[in-house]
């Protein structure tokens, strides 16, 4: 990655976790509602693979911790803070919530909330890439608890069967909700479980921007040149609790330390200030006008929208005025 | 119209519409090389090749959830899930994904599927391949239910439901597929909402669906010959949403209602079509209404007791005299 795309995407990860936090005062604020799943420590995750695929192109969905590969994707932050408020102004109208974030126009196809779900999801996505012979790949986000599910499985031997184009991207953060990997996972290498189904993988540290980006073009490009599926587990770690319900008990403060000291942020921030391509005074001034554009822009923005109107109560539900449910328009 | 069978009008309806468009495929256990469980999709392997005839591994949940995402970026699945009993596994992507991906996303994403799949009970198959499912699918909101009585049905469904955008579940019944009847030889499209008149009569209206159409036709044709009453058969082809509109004007016109089902009574098609009698036409009753049910078991392997758990066309005789106060 060049100097200067590492520098911008260093501000995208910094404007990420400026995002989340303010996320999390809103919550507690009671602006934000139902369940909410912060990103905070993983931003190299997203930012790394998606730096090496082509976002708006290529097709990308995750679970219910979504709001970032959204924006990483091209959905507008406003947007994604109007849904997070409830507003008729957000990317789904204010019928989605935190955990099913879409964008279709950018091809982020959806944060779910069933844990496994998008799986297979993903594998269907790749296969309509095949049928309609494009060059675009589907990247599954997903966590390291859900390749408990069976469709991982499935979906793994799908993939591998019908040489589909698909990149599954392990955030493999170590733990699911409160149970740790090696107390729910009989193997803890999240990368060896693929071999089963014969799928190439890799582990990389999922801290470090540069490593992610490098492990992910390889990735990235195995499955773009048409050799089938990819499994990319990157190590990671989330610095709030799973969920704004998490009292986060489970986890001691030896390890946050530990991981605190990793922060993806920093890593880059200090690479690229010994590198001479930033002072830290420019970090800091960039923060200062983030928080800024956050609270002047976006959270402004969420707070002054509308509700959705009662209508939308209805909608969407059924296709409105489908000929085929009258037998076709004679 | 000519007289095919069940299966080949399901194979025509396939046929016609994977060659219409290159992004309509089907995929099952099955289906493709073997030529399908049931026959419907019987050579269409060879005409339209593997890419778009998929022989699926033993993963309900798996490709029922691939055939969704790929509906995403317009391809048009029609899925055949070999039993309803094995539908179960495909639950969670049918109603938490498929049946929702509207809506949460705000009108931004849909998931245009067909899930084909036979249900009922049929020769001692044994509790686990005997399910009568469609209570189950009916209940969830963003899912369209159909289930064709007769091959024209499963021709003009199946049409309308693979271009139709909304996920269609089209339940099926094992014993049906080599039921003859006559097909339209031109196109044909049935619509997905409303529900037909099988027999016209007067004097009591018997709901029926799927396979228990025929058994009301049969009670029908008993009622009239040995005891001179008229019974007025309606055939619920669709199950979500149920015909509201066709319901009440036939109580209005009989007032009186036996529902058929071959499910066990909760919760199901009988309890759903009483309840809409209650709101839409409760003063035209002349009587309360009836259901016809399987008795709440799990099917039993041995044939007099299998038997014995499903309705037939003597209980339905049975209800309507007894609903008349003649026995
Ligand atoms: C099918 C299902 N089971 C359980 C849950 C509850 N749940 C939500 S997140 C979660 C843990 C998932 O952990 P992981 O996949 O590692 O992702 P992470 O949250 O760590 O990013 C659980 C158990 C759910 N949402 N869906
Ligand atoms: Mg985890």
């Amino acid at each position: 990655m060049k100097a200067a795309d590492k520098k911008r995407v260093l501000k995208e990860m910094l404007f990420a976790r400026r995002f989340e936090e303010r996320c999390y005062e809103a919550y507690v604020e009671r602006k934000i509602g139902g369940f909410l799943h912060l990103y905070s420590g993983e931003e190299a995750c997203a930012y790394g693979v998606l730096e090496a695929a082509k976002p708006g192109h290529d097709y990308v969905m995750t679970s219910y911790r979504d709001h970032i590969h959204a924006i990483k994707s091209g959905v507008s932050p406003k947007a994604v803070m109007a849904e997070l408020f409830a507003k008729e102004t957000g990317c789904c109208k204010g019928l989605g919530g935190s955990m099913h974030i879409f964008g279709t126009e950018q091809r982020f196809m959806g944060g779910y909330a069933l844990v496994g779900g998008p799986f297979p999801l993903a594998a269907g996505i790749a296969k309509g890439i095949k049928l309609k012979g494009g060059d675009e790949i589907c990247i599954c986000f997903l966590g390291d608890a859900a390749n408990n599910q069976g469709v991982f499985h499935e979906s793994l031997n799908m993939a591998k069967v019908w040489g589909l184009p698909v990149l599954y991207v392990c955030e493999n953060n170590l733990y699911g909700i409160g149970t740790r990997i090696e107390r729910s996972t009989a193997v803890v290498d999240q990368y060896k479980r693929v071999a089963a189904y014969d799928i190439p993988s890799a582990q990389v540290d999922g801290q470090d921007l540069d490593t992610v980006y490098d492990a992910a073009k390889i990735a990235v490009d195995h499955v773009r040149s048409g050799k089938g599926p990819y499994f990319l587990e990157l190590m990671t770690y989330r610095y709030r609790g799973h969920s704004m319900s998490d009292s986060n008990a489970y986890r001691t403060k030896e390890e946050e330390q530990i991981w605190n000291e990793r922060d993806p942020l920093n890593i880059l921030r200090d690479r690229l200030v010994e590198a001479g391509e930033i002072t830290t005074d420019e970090y800091k001034k960039w923060d200062t006008e983030i928080i800024a554009e956050i609270e002047d822009d976006i959270i402004k923005f969420a707070e002054d929208s509308p509700e959705p109107s009662a209508e939308l109560l209805h909608k969407y539900v059924l296709a409105e005025n489908d000929p085929w449910v009258n037998g076709g328009a004679k | 119209m000519s007289e095919i069978m069940f299966w080949e009008a399901l194979r025509r309806a396939h046929d016609e519409e994977m060659t219409r468009d290159p992004l309509v495929i089907c995929m099952g256990e099955d289906i493709g090389v073997a030529g399908g469980t049931y026959k419907a999709t019987n050579g269409l392997y060879d005409k339209f090749g593997e890419e778009r005839v998929i022989d699926t591994p033993i993963s309900e949940g798996g490709y029922t959830g691939l055939g969704i995402g790929a509906s995403f970026v317009g391809v048009r699945p029609i899925i055949e899930i070999m039993s309803v009993n094995f539908a179960w596994l495909a639950m969670d992507q049918i109603f938490n994904t498929a049946a929702k991906v509207r809506y949460m996303s705000g009108g931004q994403l849909e998931a245009p599927i067909v899930v084909r799949s036979p249900g009922g009970t049929a020769h001692q198959l044994g509790a686990q391949h005997s399910a009568r499912m469609e209570k189950v699918f009916m209940g969830v909101a963003g899912l369209r239910v159909v289930t064709p009585s007769n091959p024209r049905q499963a021709y003009g469904l199946l049409k309308s439901a693979v271009r139709c955008n909304d996920p269609v579940f089209i339940n099926e019944h094992e014993l049906m597929y080599n039921m003859k009847g006559e097909v339209p030889d031109e196109e044909y499209f049935m619509p997905l909402e409303g529900s037909e008149v099988a027999r016209e009569g007067a004097d009591v209206t018997l709901f029926g669906y799927n396979i228990s159409v025929h058994w009301c036709l049969a009670a029908a044709e008993t009622l009239a010959s040995k005891h001179g009453i008229n019974a007025e058969v309606i055939d619920l082809f669709s199950l979500s949403p149920l015909d509201r509109d066709g319901i009440k004007a036939s109580v209005s016109k009989t007032h009186r209602a036996v529902i058929v089902e071959e499910a066990e009574p909760a919760v199901g098609v009988g309890s759903e079509v009483m309840a809409i009698i209650n709101e839409e036409c409760f003063f035209e009753l002349d009587a309360p209404p009836v259901r016809v049910s399987a008795e709440n078991v799990p099917i039993p392997y041995n044939h007099k007791l299998e038997k014995m758990a499903i309705p037939t066309a003597q209980h339905v005789v049975d209800a309507v005299l007894k609903q008349l106060g003649l026995s």
